[in-house]
């Protein structure tokens, strides 16, 4: 048993030596689309519209990428996966980047071998519960019902969060936010609990918003982002400063209006000047030309825009950028400089 | 009133007396002969009554056929959402197929149609060439859909919705019953090889979840191929559900050889028949008649199981109405998503075991119980 057991490592271990070889941005320059990790639908983050076309705010980064990377923001190809199936369609090489709400942790980082890109959503864990039940504290919430997500974060923080306060409930298992939704309204669980953004916007979804609270508890820290395999750092590289550049483009004010024209020039501000390729060349040193930054914020806008487009206060979802304003304007949203 | 004589013999029949025929008789005859009856009908008529007009209304009377986002829908009616599914459509229909190429589905979908035609009745007219063009129609359906050779490419996982449904389940559907059948003919071999190999991979099939093969094909494959090979996706679920199906099949075909007396076999034996002759003309013909229930029941249960493609990132309608539910124009309409895919998979469903009962009673043949 154990001779199988260490010879199933020692395999495993040389296929991880192997694929750290593996050059994925040149894979996926040969490949000339990039394999993006998105989930299989949550309003305002990634969902297809009526023409088949992904949109969403982690879709947006992930053309993001592909514009740096491939020149083309179009050329994505999206990968739905369920909260089990993620981990394993990047590992396995199916796909290149993840972004899929995915919270970063210790195991995730270390075991499941990931490597985590900055932080693009600041999320923490909430619940949602129906007025009529009079429950105003999740600290009341003993003996309830619990539509909660499988293989997901959410599902260990509800277990502590009963376990310290030492009351108990039933949990109702899903598999996506969209049977949660239809759980819930079909009365089958009386608490839905997920990361606040998907209850608000769930919560804007139901028949009659006005009766469902969101309790003012949150219970735990959700820094979503995006990761990619272990073992590829020019990969990691690549991906962590399109996302730093995307949030470091809304700090200079510089917008997917105004790029061209900021970039076709040097101007006053260097920092400005070394992201868009007019001082230095930023991008030979993860492998890609001068313009990477350009050609991502003209594919999507900058992390304010996307932000605004799909999840911010004008959508149907209504998020408020709360934690995840710039840190100039109260948020902790703080990307390393480009230099 | 003057009576008619009539010659003996040649009085016309009466119709019967009025209580015995007509409406009011039948009912009488079929809803009220006693009073448990009685009963049942009166709460048969209250349950119709409490579960029509709310349906009808839901469905027609009060929905919404037209609107740009669910706000509309509401604004308007109380019931169903029509307009989701309506703008939704081509997306149900075709996945992520480039529109601009969408032809080469619909195409596909006409022939399929010709093709199952003279397959499915041996009345059809220049039955012979049709049987010849359903031969062909696998191949040409995939250039079209997949292209190459003239037609440019799309990639298989740009498929989706119906027509995914459609490719897996026929595919399966296509290849399954022949490979069930050597592997069901197989396991009753007399030469151990092949015995051992059909006895093990039909167990191994039976002991393993479909959607553990899928898992497998999509992520584990991956791991053992060279790193850069491009193993199609959907390729690698169409084997494996080619695979799964035909393992059940050959058990379902197992069973109707088990039916057939050994009598049967030695009279074919003795009329000098080789084995390939006396299966082709005597025991299969007759085997797979007895199976066809339980084969069509495999070709049902497997065009079902397509849905579990989601587990591995492809989007069949199920995964396609639930991710359109993310959207946030349209985010609650659960009902009218899954209606509708049930609607599509009870016609196919449906259409599948009504033609096996008219195949059965095509071919029956008095041993019928």
């Amino acid at each position: 048993m154990r001779v199988t057991k260490s010879a199933a490592v020692a395999a495993a271990l040389s296929l991880t030596a192997f694929a750290a070889q593996a050059a994925t941005l040149e894979d996926v320059q040969a490949r000339g689309e990039l394999n993006c990790v998105v989930t299989t639908g949550v309003a305002g983050f990634a969902a297809p519209d009526e023409n088949g076309r992904w949109e969403g705010f982690d879709v947006d980064f992930c053309r993001a990428v592909a514009a740096a990377v491939l020149g083309d923001g179009e050329k994505v190809k999206f990968i739905p996966t369920t909260g089990k199936t993620r981990f394993t369609v990047l590992n396995s090489g199916e796909g290149d980047i993840l972004f899929r709400n995915t919270t970063e942790t210790m195991s995730r980082d270390a075991d499941l071998k990931l490597t985590f890109l900055p932080v693009n959503y600041y999320d923490g864990q909430g619940f949602m519960i129906r007025k009529e039940l009079g429950v105003t504290s999740a600290k009341d919430l003993d003996g309830a019902s619990v539509c909660i997500q499988t293989g997901t974060t959410t599902e260990l923080n509800l277990a502590d969060f009963f376990r310290i306060n030492n009351i108990s409930y039933e949990p109702v298992a899903i598999e996506t936010n969209e049977e949660g939704i239809t759980n819930y309204s079909g009365n089958r669980c009386d608490v839905y609990t997920t990361d606040a953004s998907g209850l608000a916007s769930t919560r804007a979804a139901l028949d009659d918003p006005s009766a469902h609270i969101i309790l003012p508890e949150i219970i735990s820290k959700e820094p979503l982002g995006g990761a990619v395999r272990h073992g590829d750092d020019q990969w990691s590289d690549i991906a962590k400063w399109v996302v730093n550049a995307l949030i470091n483009a809304e700090e200079l004010g510089i917008t997917q209006a105004n790029v061209e024209e900021l970039a076709s020039a040097a101007g006053d501000n260097p920092s400005i000047n070394r992201m868009l390729g007019t001082e230095s060349d930023m991008g030979a040193m993860v492998g890609l030309d001068a313009q990477w930054a350009v050609r991502a914020i003209k594919a999507v806008g900058n992390y304010g825009e996307s932000f605004d487009r799909h999840i911010g206060p004008d959508t149907q979802i209504g998020l408020e950028r709360g934690l995840n304003a710039l840190w100039k304007d109260g948020g902790i949203l703080y990307a390393a400089p480009i230099r | 009133m003057t009576e008619k004589n009539y010659i003996p013999g040649e009085h016309p029949d009466l119709p019967p007396p009025s209580n015995l025929i007509g409406p009011v008789a039948w009912i009488r005859d079929n809803l009220l002969s006693s009073p448990a009856n009685i009963i049942m009908t009166i709460l048969s008529v209250w349950f119709l009554y409490i579960v029509i007009p709310p349906t009808l209304n839901w469905f027609f009377l009060d929905a919404a056929f037209t609107g740009e986002d669910r706000n509309a829908c509401r604004a308007v009616a109380d019931g169903a959402c029509w307009a989701f599914i309506g703008e939704r459509f081509k997306l149900f229909t075709y996945g992520f197929y480039p529109e601009e190429h969408r032809w080469r589905v619909n195409l596909s979908f006409i022939l399929l149609i010709a093709a199952l035609i003279p397959v499915l009745f041996d009345k059809a007219p220049f039955r012979s060439l049709g049987l010849k063009f359903a031969m062909a129609f696998p191949f040409i359906a995939g250039w079209l859909l997949v292209g190459g050779l003239g037609l440019q490419p799309v990639p298989t996982s740009q498929f989706g919705g119906f027509m995914l449904t459609l490719v897996i389940g026929i595919t399966g559907i296509v290849f399954s019953l022949p490979i069930g059948i050597l592997l069901a003919l197989g396991r009753q071999s007399n030469l151990p090889i092949i015995k051992v190999f059909c006895v093990s991979f039909i167990e191994f099939i039976r002991g393993v979840p479909l959607i553990t093969l899928l898992f497998v094909a999509s992520t584990m494959l991956s791991y053992f191929l060279p790193p850069g090979t491009n193993f199609d996706l959907l390729l690698r679920v169409l084997i494996m559900v080619v695979l799964f199906s035909s393992g059940y099949m050959a058990e379902v075909i197992r069973g109707g050889l088990q039916a057939i007396p050994s009598g049967q076999i030695e009279a074919a034996d003795s009329m000098g028949l080789k084995y390939w002759q006396s299966m082709r003309l005597i025991v299969l013909p007759q085997a797979l008649k007895i199976s066809i229930p339980g084969i069509v029941n495999t070709f049902i249960g497997l065009y079902k199981d397509t849905t579990l493609v989601i587990i591995i990132g492809l989007l069949d309608p199920l995964g396609i109405g639930r991710a359109s539910l993310s959207d946030t124009k349209w985010t609650g309409l659960s009902t009218e998503v899954y209606i509708f895919v049930a609607i599509f998979f009870f016609i196919s469903c449906f259409g599948m075991s009504r033609y096996s009962l008219y195949l059965e009673n095509k071919l029956e043949t008095g041993h019928k119980r």
